[in-house]
């Protein structure tokens, strides 16, 4: 089921223990996916199977849309590669800052 | 978004290295979540959690447990005089406390440093998630009472996802921290710390040779300065020193003589220098000189490019910024001008004053600077230190570089007398390492700059008042002008 996110909401896998925070999304209907099934806000009792090919995602990356109109945070790795209904999500490259404090 | 989720991902990605040290103590990011948790648990009714004392391992604990129970951190100045902290107190108020201090204050709950009980078993899984605010922090108040400014959540996570990578740090990597917890530098150092994975260690009372002998001891990569440590530290610097461990110094907080970052850059060649500029309203860091930067200013025989030691750098990428005139128009490169920010690390709001960005976002620094044609920002000084002798602006800046090219003038500051035909005229106060003639520093600003910025007045001190971050009071040398 599609729906509306907003920044700052938690999802969760329900194929792994991965989750993400949305930083940027656009206000628009929208079906966010890791391993092939819907994330949801909680984390799930039971975990089901995992669908399709994933590369797994790594907790601190950012993960983006090939525009740049959504951006991810993972805030917990695991197993499900993340997908949106009709954009592909990749690793966003990061940019290096020296530390500043 | 909440800061706390900054330790919760690194207490479950690297739970087991070491966050915080000091002295022989050190705890992990999985006791620090533990014990910010416990700190989280003493919160009843939304009061406030302050921290007056120095740093130590219940700092970042205070700051993030303060987070988990969605009430403001309000860390206090432990040099303040009774006065003043009454004040400050009364203002946070309901608070508990954390301090070794003896307090006696309506509503605030005192809470000892050393008798936090760590097994006070918390467990708070769900945090507040909304846009509180996160930090309150009593500005500087180097040009009149301190303003309380408040930082949200939203703006301490802008400026951590904009500046740091998660688990950038290499398990061998710690940052020696020696700013109070009241300066911002010291709160983002906790926050970005945390997020890169680089242990903090902490100093809580500066010297020179604490300074470099911890970094011996601990074999420290990072360090944070406030210009006047750094001057200290190659005063007290001796040739067969070398510290091997360190490899990037950051400094910020105050204008960095010239002199000072070049004898840094001479003693410690192998070390990156990284200037970061920012205000306590920005969330930290808002501009970077970066070692590159440092590295080619250093080595140039170009005047334009040398001069960029002295540069607050460039704009970080999440951050806007222009320089603006008085009429509010865009200044042209090497125009001065006020400086003006926008980006989400912004906040840029008081408590009980409201928020000070324009209809567009637009925080005024009350910094006045300007860009090269490259777009490196310099900063002169603060707009309320302009001398306004006749109608016409002076910086006390420009004055003081000329007067400290005096081979006598070891520290100088210009400010704003009363002149019954100027309205304002330059007072200059001079600390002298041998005796000047008051004819020699008027000849030298006369024919460097211009008749109008010949002091009226000049002293000699033994020192400038300086706070103990490093910020010079013009203040209190203009009170001593007028009395």
């Amino acid at each position: 089921m599609t729906q509306i996110f907003k920044p700052g909401v938690k999802l969760s896998s329900k194929v792994c223990k991965t989750q993400i925070m949305v930083l940027r999304i656009p206000a628009i209907e929208l079906e966010i996916f890791c391993g092939g099934l819907p994330m949801e806000v909680g984390d799930p009792d039971v975990l089901g199977e995992i669908q399709g090919e994933n590369n797994g995602t790594l907790v601190g990356k950012r993960y983006t849309d090939e525009t740049e109109t959504m951006e991810f945070l993972c805030t917990r790795g695991g197993e499900g590669s993340i997908s949106v209904s009709g954009h592909k999500i990749d690793i966003k490259a990061a940019k290096k800052l020296p530390s500043s404090d | 978004m909440n800061i706390y989720l900054i330790l919760q991902m690194a207490a479950e990605a690297m739970g087991d290295r070491e966050a915080v040290k000091l002295n022989n103590d050190s705890i992990t990011y999985s006791e620090l979540n533990y014990m910010s948790k416990s700190v989280a648990s003493l919160v009843k009714n939304n009061e406030k959690i302050g921290f007056l004392s120095e740093n130590n391992l219940l700092m970042p604990a205070a700051l993030f447990g303060a987070a988990i129970a969605g009430v403001e951190f309000v860390p206090l100045n432990y040099r303040l005089s009774e006065e003043q902290l009454n004040m400050q107190l009364k203002r946070i108020s309901p608070a508990i406390l954390f301090t070794d201090q003896d307090i006696k204050c309506k509503g605030i709950k005192t809470i000892g440093i050393t008798t936090l009980a760590l097994d006070n078993k918390a467990e708070l899984d769900n945090y507040s998630d909304d846009e509180a605010v996160a930090v309150e922090l009593f500005t500087s108040g180097t040009t009149g009472e301190p303003k309380s400014a408040v930082l949200k959540h939203k703006n301490l996570m802008a400026y951590i996802l904009g500046t740091v990578e998660f688990m950038s740090a290499g398990a061998e990597e710690s940052v020696l921290l020696s700013v109070p917890p009241y300066h911002i530098a010291g709160i983002a150092a906790v926050l970005s710390s945390s997020y890169s994975g680089r242990k903090i260690v902490q100093l809580p009372n500066f010297s020179a040779e604490a300074w470099m002998r911890l970094v011996i001891k601990e074999k420290i990569t990072n360090a944070f300065l406030v210009p006047t440590m750094l001057k200290r530290i190659v005063e007290k610097f001796d040739d067969n020193l070398s510290l091997p461990s360190l490899k990037n110094v950051a400094y910020g907080g105050g204008k960095m003589p010239r002199s000072v970052i070049e004898r840094a850059m001479k003693l410690l060649p192998h070390v990156n220098f990284t200037n970061a500029y920012g205000l306590t309203e920005t969330s930290a860091t808002i501009c970077m000189l970066g070692p590159e930067d440092h590295r080619s200013a250093f080595n140039s025989s170009d005047a334009l490019i040398k001069r960029r030691l002295s540069s607050a750098g460039r704009p970080i990428p999440s951050i806007e910024l222009i320089i603006k005139n008085d009429e509010g128009n865009i200044c042209l490169p090497e125009e001065l001008g006020n400086v003006w920010v926008r980006g989400e690390q912004v906040s840029g709001e008081y408590k009980g004053i409201g928020s000070k960005l324009d209809s567009e976002g637009w925080f005024p620094t009350k910094d006045r600077g300007f860009l090269d044609s490259d777009g490196y920002l310099f900063i002169d000084g603060r707009a309320d230190d302009v001398i306004v002798r006749g109608g016409e602006n002076i910086s006390p800046g420009e004055i003081e570089d000329v007067v400290r090219t005096h081979p006598n003038v070891e520290d100088v500051a210009a400010v704003a007398v009363k002149d019954i035909e100027w309205g304002e005229a330059v007072g200059l106060v001079i600390v002298a390492s041998s005796p000047i003639e008051d004819g020699e520093i008027i000849k030298l600003v006369r024919t460097k700059l211009r008749s109008s910025r010949v002091p009226s007045i000049i002293k000699y001190m033994d020192e400038l008042p300086y706070n103990e971050t490093g910020k010079l009071l013009r203040r209190v040398i203009r009170d001593n002008f007028a009395d």
